[in-house]
């Protein structure tokens, strides 16, 4: 007999994820909750596998797929190592109550941390004692292979399907973290590009998304938020919304909240009601928030890097360049705004969430609502890409609120407004860069000062909006990932000192966006390791590459220069198009990324168009190949990073040869402007989270020279606000709140100030 | 309450509104359980929501239910199914023209619409005809490359890995 239930339909019913199986494990309770009672633990295989008795395997996996094909790159590496099918592995993903607990999906974590404890469990998993009289019972976990859907002498000889030996019963295994792996060069199915399986869906409608998810008897719910942040809520009319039928006020300290059966109405109702709210003036300001971090108050001086004397070689330098870099906070800005379910009823919670650490928050709704863990579930259902912590769990503590005042499933879909105003934004980053040049051109010293807010030690979660508006107690801090790593070059250099200035607050509520802090230390360190290349007259491929010693670091980069044809070039170009390469180690340890491109300014216009870009990517083994390809733009093209048009360019070539993926762009006439999510580059409303500031600059700087220079990104036009001849807004795209500002000042001479690169 | 009949992927449908001003994109999503069409931004301003009212791109969020009377509605549902797919959708899939995917109906929709009226298009024709529809992931390129698989033109820009 053969069981198929749909995704849509169980989780209508409440229950567990997908569940496809013919004899459901005796251990686990029938139905829906086929899975319920299982092990979590990260120590066994059972945490993470189910073997069905015709063979099919359901894999368990604590982090999710954030549209960057997890859900396929997983299931490979599980079905290469137990030698079946992709096709046979059903994935259940991220729910707390069946998922072991590997971390949030942060960090691009999710294969290299994720999917290689999956494939250490999966290796583990044909150690499985096989039951006596097979013909196996007497070999060792070590003779025994996974092959073709059996587990089978490595010697060769008869071997025993899974689901004879797994077949009604459980691994029992520990998860052996010495168990043999495949040897990679036998893969036959790591390194495939197979279609991500659910495209159809999303292609077709029928995916279900967080935002297409209702239970039965469920309430629509709206938060309502106050025009500041930190306004102290004083009256509310709830005789505004008396003519909504079935409209209710949901009132707990600071926290408001409308709920209606029929969502229009609640929007209507979320609109209408009155309410007075205290006039809150906590916000610096957009511009102002340089001046701010300069300001202090400082908890702390930490030197992160320090090798040689930096600081005396550049005393002393007579070749020496400095700049300044300000990365802006940042919003998400997802497509969808933030949605989720929650059914809290006494003494249980269960919470469908497109959170990226359904783990995580799990203790943080427990603690919330004051429940133990255990009676707290997360399931995780696709929101619309995140690209970090957004506000999905703010929406998710919304509908908590309100589903446990209501006593009914209830689901809040935040708004345009709310997302662009309240999703927690990326940090803010300075960055004050100096450096030296040896007679022979080479860099011999090089200094990087930075200006960061602090992220809160141990802090477990960063603390949400609604519980906060409650007055219901959660741990303060503030955390947004490691944002200090990349503050150095990649490059040999003598003499380095790297020192950050810790901020006790950031402006806004921080979060982690992609890559947290390494987008703008490497466009600080690459812009200005091109400042020093200009400052040397050297070509800055060249340049780069004189510095690197690491082989794989080198193949990219002149794999890079290979694929977009780079002619090398010294001194000024008064030609309207220039070429630029970049080089990245990510964190020193772990991918090697080089990109190239090639830009022209139209005079006319002054808008960039970005003619080519070459990308050269070594992530080590490639799992899926297309998943590599995508992620790598999926990285390299967030949104409204440094030169972030890059997502409208096609990848045309993957590398043949492994390790890594190289990719080259297409000549490509569409990407008129930066920082957009069009097809046209239009002006896009959306990101006006802040209105801007109008307060007066430059601000007082650790400056030395005071030579102006716009960068190469879009130097459109000076500030109205006339930022005074050190600062001049070098980029900023008509997205509002995703606008990206940087500075510089220069203190060599101007042919480094040319805009783009001199070559 | 007020009642609005229309026609929904070829079936005539009735749906009570209390306020003719609901959007048509609310009485998909929950009357008719049609959740396609997706909440983007309310404004007309990211495309996610697109339908198409009698054969022409509509932005759902900002059409009223009333305005939909009588007419004919037809939603990415409409198109196909994942085993029997409108070609265009054909084209999205076999090119994966989908990050996170949230974009990917309203941009099925007004390539729908685009190649009706123009089943050859030029790169900038497609790309002018979606300059509306906004993607967060960039999965741009992968989406001009299905529109262009869609009208049977050859691929520019090779296959993508």
């Amino acid at each position: 007999m053969s069981m198929h239930i749909s995704r849509r339909n169980l989780l209508k019913a409440g229950g567990a994820l997908v569940v496809s199986f013919a004899v459901p494990l005796p251990a686990f309770s029938q139905g829906a909750n086929t899975f319920s009672g299982k092990t979590v633990d990260t120590g066994e295989v059972d945490g993470f596998f189910a073997v069905n008795q015709d063979g099919s395997v359901t894999l368990f996996c604590g982090k999710v797929d954030l549209g960057t094909g997890l859900r396929i790159a997983v299931p490979q590496m599980a079905a290469e190592e137990l030698g079946i099918d992709v096709k046979r592995i059903t994935l259940v993903e991220g729910d707390t109550d069946l998922t072991p607990d590997q971390g949030p999906t942060a960090g691009s974590s999710g294969v290299m941390r994720g999917g290689v404890q999956i494939r250490q469990a999966a290796a583990t998993g044909p150690g499985v004692q096989p039951p006596c009289g097979s013909g196996l019972h007497a070999r060792s976990p070590a003779e025994l292979i996974a092959a073709e859907g059996e587990v089978r002498p490595r010697s060769g000889g008869a071997g025993i399907t899974f689901g004879a030996l797994l077949g009604n019963r459980h691994f029992g295994l520990k998860l052996d973290p010495k168990a043999k792996l495949k040897d990679s060069a036998s893969y036959t199915v790591v390194g495939q590009s197979l279609p991500r399986p659910d495209v159809p869906g999303k292609i077709t409608g029928r995916h279900l998304f967080m935002h297409d998810f209702k239970l039965p008897g469920m309430l629509h719910g709206r938060a309502i938020r106050p025009s500041s942040v930190g306004a102290k809520l004083i009256a509310v009319d709830e005789s505004s919304i008396k003519e909504i039928p079935g409209a209710r006020v949901v009132r707990i300290g600071d926290f408001l909240g409308v709920l209606a059966e029929d969502e229009w109405d609640c929007i209507c109702a979320a609109r209408a009601l009155k309410a007075n709210w205290s006039d809150e003036n906590s916000l610096v300001g957009h511009q102002a928030v340089r001046d701010w971090m300069l300001a202090g108050p400082f908890e702390a001086e930490q030197s992160l890097v320090k090798k040689g004397d930096a600081r005396g070689v550049l005393a002393g330098a007579t070749q020496r360049v400095s700049a300044f870099y300000y990365w802006p906070p940042q919003s998400h800005a997802s497509m969808g705004p933030s949605c989720a379910v929650a059914d809290i009823r006494p003494g249980k919670a269960t919470i469908w969430t497109a959170s990226q650490a359904t783990h995580r928050y799990r203790h943080a709704f427990a603690r919330i609502l004051e429940l133990p863990p255990a009676a707290v579930r997360l399931i995780y259902l696709d929101g619309s890409g995140c690209y970090g912590m957004n506000g999905h769990e703010d929406a998710a503590a919304d509908a908590v609120l309100l589903s446990r005042a209501a006593n009914r499933p209830v689901r809040v879909q935040w708004m345009r407004a709310d997302e662009l105003g309240w999703d927690p934004k990326g940090p803010p980053q300075l960055l004050s860069l100096e450096g030296s040049l040896a007679a022979d051109g080479s860099i011999d010293a090089w200094r990087t000062e930075m200006w960061l807010p602090r992220a809160t030690a141990n802090l477990p979660n960063i603390a949400l909006l609604s519980p906060e508006a409650a007055g219901i107690k959660q741990v303060p801090g503030i955390s947004f990932g490691l944002i200090t790593q990349n503050g150095d070059p990649s490059y040999a250099v003598p003499n380095v000192d790297v020192s950050v200035h810790w901020l006790k607050h950031a402006p806004l509520r921080p979060s982690n966006i992609r890559a947290p802090g390494k987008v703008a230390n490497m466009f600080a360190v690459e812009s200005f390791t091109d400042e020093l290349a200009a400052l040397a007259a050297s070509d800055p491929f060249k340049f780069r590459l004189r510095g690197l010693s690491d082989a794989r670091g080198i193949e990219v980069l002149k794999r890079t220069a290979a694929l977009i044809g780079w002619q090398a070039r010294s001194g000024r170009s008064t030609s309207a198009i220039g070429r630029g390469i970049a080089y990245c180690h990510y964190k020193h340890n772990e991918n090697y990324v080089a990109m190239a491109m090639e830009v022209e300014v139209v005079r006319a216009s002054g808008r960039i168009h970005v003619r080519r870009v070459a990308c050269a990517h070594d992530c080590g083994l490639v799992t899926t190949r297309m998943r590599c390809a995508r992620k790598s733009k999926a990285i390299s093209c967030r949104p409204c990073r440094a030169p972030c048009s890059k997502k409208c360019i096609s990848i045309v070539r993957a590398s043949p040869v492994p390790p890594g993926v190289a990719i080259r762009y297409s000549p490509s006439p569409m990407c008129r402007r930066f920082a957009s999510n069009s097809f046209s580059g239009r002006t896009c409303r959306h990101g006006a989270a802040e209105k801007p500031h109008r307060r007066r600059y430059p601000p007082r700087l650790p400056t030395r020279s005071t030579t102006p220079a716009a960068h190469a990104c879009a130097p459109r036009r000076s500030p109205a606000n006339a930022c005074g001849r050190r600062w001049r807004r070098a980029t900023r795209s008509r997205c509002g709140g995703r606008a990206c500002f940087q500075q510089r000042e220069n203190a060599s001479n101007s042919s480094a100030g040319t805009g783009l690169p001199a070559r | 309450m007020p009642n609005y009949r229309f026609s929904v992927n070829g079936e005539s449908r009735s749906v009570e509104s209390r306020d003719p001003a609901q959007p048509l994109l609310y009485v998909l999503r929950n009357a008719l359980g049609l959740t396609g069409a997706k909440f983007g931004c309310g404004e007309g301003q990211c495309g996610s929501c697109a339908v198409l009212l009698d054969g022409k791109v509509a932005y759902a969020c900002l059409t009223p239910v009333s305005a939909v009377a009588g007419r004919t509605v037809t939603t990415i549902e409409g198109l196909g199914t994942a085993l029997k797919p409108h070609p265009v959708q054909a084209a999205f899939i076999a090119e994966q023209a989908a990050q996170c995917g949230y974009c990917a109906s309203g941009m099925v929709m007004k390539s729908v619409e685009l190649l009706a009226a123009n089943p050859k298009p030029t790169r900038d024709e497609v790309k002018a005809a979606l300059a509306g529809h906004l993607c967060r992931c960039g999965t741009h390129e992968r989406i001009l490359r299905a529109v262009a698989r869609a009208a049977g033109a050859a691929m520019p820009g090779g296959t993508g890995a």
